[in-house]
């Protein structure tokens, strides 16, 4: 294994190189998608339903197909060659997949539903027109709550599924053999007087990734292979879906994912608006662009998060947990997006989280409503976990009277105990929970604050303060195929590159992840960088095209270091393979008597030497090379990881929280983290700050909001509130190093981190400020009226008993 | 259709625009201008921020026929025709205050206005200046680093060689 210890001073690995991507974004020298102007391009605007439940009882598109510029008009009725959209994973036999086409059929089932398509020969054309389709709708009874959709008399989302059920989805120690029976644990809790047992039902707010570009779709379907631009996460995969369900061919299709502003999993999606362009521009043979409006995002981009979780911890008095028991309802929305309902079941295997638990269950009712779907958004289902296990060790904590840092430290896994076979069945590699937690207790000065916290509620502040914790890990890297084999994942997890070494000595990197903020251009420079000893600046990216690469499984759940890094590690040591008998050659030597540093072959015990550089340019010329050797240098290599990636550290937060006006204010925030070896900390540092940034937005601002007959009432950015920069804390951040073991470089994952651990470090500092007030609970987000709300009512539940 | 004259980023431009027109796409369908960008509908993104008669407004909130007759400088203008970078653009850079880069340009121009009106803010000063402009990936801290970094090494320079350090270098007369 490859440690910092053993990299000389000179290497691109750890070093804080600036960004290669950056000179291009900021001289507006992009390519988004919708800056694409082909010749004859028509431009689509869709029609969308403005309620949440109905039957579509007539469309009359005359006025529109007659309007200025308009090229045609279809329904969902004129379109027999759409196809359903896909799912990509199939959780349980039990799976209910209702029909979602591209454009609705007959039906639809939430604001925002896709009605008809207006195609004209301009942007403004199209939408004129579009409010000139005169649907007519006969509005049904709808269900916005996913437990009232498990009621016996609830309207149905799909009365011809039957049920509101998706999917149940289970796991337990006993059938895993890694742990007790469950029940029978909280059963001998609750007989037992050492012992206590403590039920919480917590609820995660709907959320939505809200990437600034808005989405955008082109498709030029004049070339020889249909080609499609799309704002995506996942250019691959999308061409894949597509050809399996789209009258296209997947060999007649190409997909572009060019500049894209931004995704978040947001972006990981097939959706029926890519579909739509595509069949659009194959009717009309002429290139196509949708770009979708905010508003249009809001209600139809899939949203996140959307759980009811009934917790059942029990635990010695000592704060030594004997049995953890999870029971979620995730709320779908109306229809599955490719990994909807397999979202809240990643989270099954992080309730655990960094704690020895002998006993555990995870049972999850996936259910349908009247919104849009739900799918993956940075951390997707594991955040929803962190969150459970950590407001519950905060309520054990409280319940025993003990410090919130010394009952996670009863529980957790010892240094020495790695790699730790888990209660959930995965196996942690590494990892150092004491070392992060004293680093952040004191970057925190956390008995300073403690200290102060005593003094104002001695005082009676009107502002308390408050003390918010979180000790994480998460499950990331994604994924080894085997394990999603296990689950019924549609896709394997492994991830391709290809280095192609140039004659005048650059060097092009094709990577199947595809970047969109992350920094990949500079990263993975910095690795191939290492292994070649070709300087930084002569390495390129290509990336996010499947014509000039052919593989590849995309960027989600930090995938894109620790499996598509090694992916590009192991094509670039194929390249050394390759260079070494050409080099021997050359130096008129035995392969086995090169030694082989950064780019350079000599010949053991003299000076004599050739460089990757030099053989590159031999190996094109092709006029010298052994018998048999083939002209070329590129290599290839798949990397499919053994196991997960587990970054791990510790959030502390100080909230203060004004009593009287109900105001919660982010005081200091600090994080040390363990993500491995660090490629380049300054984008470590950067994947943090967002990271939390969108975390605290869950906790303190962010919630989708839908009426009770189903209107999105957070439907704009004015109305949906993404933290601006006074809205957050300076971060205070630190890295504590333990190295993976699952890969060479001893990396782990980092972009997700953020959004799992801040919302229960914000939220169980809120309530620690107002414990005192007889606060027990406050759901996300943290909103000024919730806050004060809730002190009202403890203070008047108070009031009463007294 | 209105005929409207504008100077984009130093060069006399001439534009048929509807009176619906918004300035943002006219300078992105009309004038090819697509470094400036479109992030929402309710001018709560601030990713088309441009500067308007040198103060930055949000394009999507200026009626093309608003502008007619006026300078609008760009993110494509900023840096220098040698393609030397404006300090703000070099902050960025160098304190990491961009990753996907959708609502940089918006960023950018917003900074150079808030450091034209304020040459040398305090953090509270910058995180309040550039509130109007929402960005998802960076949490702030390297924007607020590089309009800090910025700020100093435009007085720095002014000290140095007192040029003005309200105008961006691109527009500089």
């Amino acid at each position: 294994m490859t440690t910092t210890a053993d990299r000389p001073d000179t290497a691109e690995v750890g070093q804080s190189r600036l960004r290669k991507e950056d000179r291009r974004l900021l001289t507006g020298r992009t390519r988004w998608t919708d800056n694409l102007e082909l010749p004859g391009m028509v431009h689509l605007a869709l029609v969308r339903s403005p309620v949440a439940n109905a039957t579509i009882t007539g469309i009359d598109t005359t006025e529109a197909a007659a309007a200025p510029g308009v090229v045609g008009v279809w329904t969902g009725e004129d379109l027999p060659e759409q196809g359903a959209m896909p799912i990509a994973w199939t959780v349980s036999d039990n799976l209910k997949v209702p029909s979602l086409m591209p454009l609705a059929v007959g039906t639809v089932k939430h604001v925002g539903d896709v009605v008809a398509v207006v195609a004209a020969t301009s942007k403004d054309a199209a939408d004129d027109a579009a409010g000139m389709v005169d649907v007519s709708y006969d509005e049904l009874l709808v269900v916005m709550d996913p437990i009232a959709a498990l009621e016996a008399d609830s309207p149905l989302v799909h009365p011809e599924l039957g049920t509101n059920v998706c999917a149940t989805w289970g796991m337990d120690s006993v059938a895993l053999g890694t742990g007790g029976d469950v029940e029978e644990a909280i059963r001998a809790a609750e007989a037992d007087p050492d012992q206590v047992v403590i039920r919480r039902t917590l609820r995660q707010n709907r959320i939505t990734p809200a990437f600034v570009e808005p989405r955008s779709i082109v498709v030029d379907p004049t070339a020889e292979q249909v080609t499609m631009w799309s704002a995506t996460q996942v250019p691959h995969i999308l061409r894949i879906l597509l050809a399996m369900t789209q009258p296209v061919d997947e060999h007649e299709l190409r997909v572009i994912a060019p500049d894209v502003g931004g995704g978040f999993g947001g972006k990981l999606q097939a959706t029926r608006e890519e579909a739509l362009v595509l069949l659009i521009a194959l009717r009309l043979q002429l290139p196509v662009k949708y770009t979708e409006t905010r508003m249009e995002s809001m209600q139809s981009a899939h949203h996140a998060r959307d759980q009811v979780q009934r917790l059942t911890l029990a635990a010695r008095k000592d704060g030594t947990i004997t049995a953890f028991d999870v029971d979620l309802v995730a709320d779908m929305g109306a229809y599955l997006g490719i990994l909807t309902a397999g979202i809240p079941l990643l989270g099954g295997f992080m309730f655990n989280g960094i704690y020895k638990i002998p006993a555990y269950r995870f049972f999850c009712t996936d259910v349908f409503t009247n919104k849009v779907m739900t799918d993956a958004y940075r951390g997707a289902g594991k955040p929803e976990a962190t969150f459970g296990i950590e407001r519950m060790m905060d309520e054990l904590a409280v319940e025993l009277g003990l410090d919130p840092i010394e009952v996670r430290r009863r529980n957790w896994i010892n240094p020495d105990e790695f790699p730790y076979a888990t209660v959930a069945g995965l196996t942690y590699d590494s990892g150092n929970y004491d070392q992060a937690t004293d680093r952040a207790l004191e970057l925190f000065d956390y008995d300073g604050l403690r200290a102060e916290q005593a003094r104002r509620r001695e005082s009676n502040d009107p502002v308390q303060l408050g003390i918010g914790v979180c000790t994480f890990v998460e499950l990331s890297g994604l994924a080894p195929s085997r394990v999603l084999g296990s689950l019924n994942y549609g896709s394997g997890g492994w991830e391709h590159a290809s280095i192609r070494m140039l004659p005048t000595g650059k060097v092009e990197v094709a990577a199947g992840t595809t970047p969109h903020g992350q920094g990949h251009a500079t990263a993975f420079a910095q690795l191939v960088s290492d292994e070649l000893g070709i300087p930084f600046e002569d390495i390129t990216l290509i990336s996010g095209d499947t014509a000039t690469v052919p593989r590849g499984m995309d960027t989600y759940g930090s995938r894109s270091l620790v499996v598509g890094g090694m992916a590009i590690v192991g094509a670039a040591r194929r390249v050394v393979e390759k260079a070494r008998p050409l080099a021997a050659h050359l130096l008129e030597a035995d392969p086995n008597d090169l030694e082989y540093d950064r780019g350079t072959f000599t010949v053991r015990g003299t000076d004599t030497s050739k460089t990757i550089p030099e053989i590159a340019l031999a190996m094109w010329l092709a006029h010298d090379l052994p018998d048999g050797m083939e002209a070329c240098l590129d290599s290839e290599s798949t990397f499919d990881p053994e196991n997960f990636s587990y970054p791990t550290g510790t959030h502390l937060a100080a909230v203060e929280v004004d009593t009287e006006t109900g105001k919660v204010t982010l005081r200091d925030y600090v994080c040390v983290q363990d993500v491995g070896v660090l490629v380049n900390p300054m984008i470590v540092d950067g994947q943090v700050h967002g990271g939390l940034t969108q975390g605290i937005g869950q906790a303190m601002y962010e919630e989708i909001r839908y009426s009770e007959d189903g209107q999105l009432t957070s439907g704009s950015l004015a109305d949906y509130l993404v933290p601006h920069a006074p809205d957050v804390p300076r971060y205070r951040t630190d890295t504590t190093v333990t190295h993976a073991t699952t890969n060479t470089l001893g990396v782990k994952a980092v972009g997700e981190t953020g959004t799992t651990a801040a919302p229960p470090a914000i939220v169980n500092g809120v309530l620690d400020a107002l414990r005192p007030l007889g606060v027990t609970d406050i759901t996300m987000p943290t909103t000024p009226l919730k806050v004060w709300s809730a002190i009202q009512a403890a203070r008047s539940e108070k009031g009463g008993a007294s | 259709m209105v005929s409207i004259r504008l100077t984009v980023d130093n060069v006399e431009r001439t534009a048929e625009v509807e009176p619906r027109t918004l300035l943002v796409h006219a300078l992105r369908e009309q004038l090819g201008k697509v470094g400036t960008v479109v992030g929402c509908d309710t001018s709560n993104c601030g990713a088309c921020t441009v500067l308007l008669d040198g103060e930055s407004v949000k394009s999507c909130s200026v009626l093309a026929v608003q502008a007619d007759g006026s300078t609008v400088d760009t993110v494509q203008g900023l840096a220098q025709p040698d393609g030397t970078l404006h300090p703000i653009q070099q902050a960025f850079h160098e304190h990491h205050g961009l990753q996907c880069g959708y609502c940089t340009p918006g960023m950018l121009m917003r900074a150079v206005c808030l450091l034209s009106e304020n040459p040398t803010p305090t953090e509270e000063e910058v995180r309040h200046g550039m509130e109007g402009n929402m960005c998802r990936c960076t949490g702030y801290q390297g924007i607020v680093d590089a309009v800090m970094a910025a700020s100093q090494a435009m007085s720095d320079s002014y000290g140095a060689n007192q040029s003005s350090i309200a105008e961006p270098a691109g527009v500089a007369s």
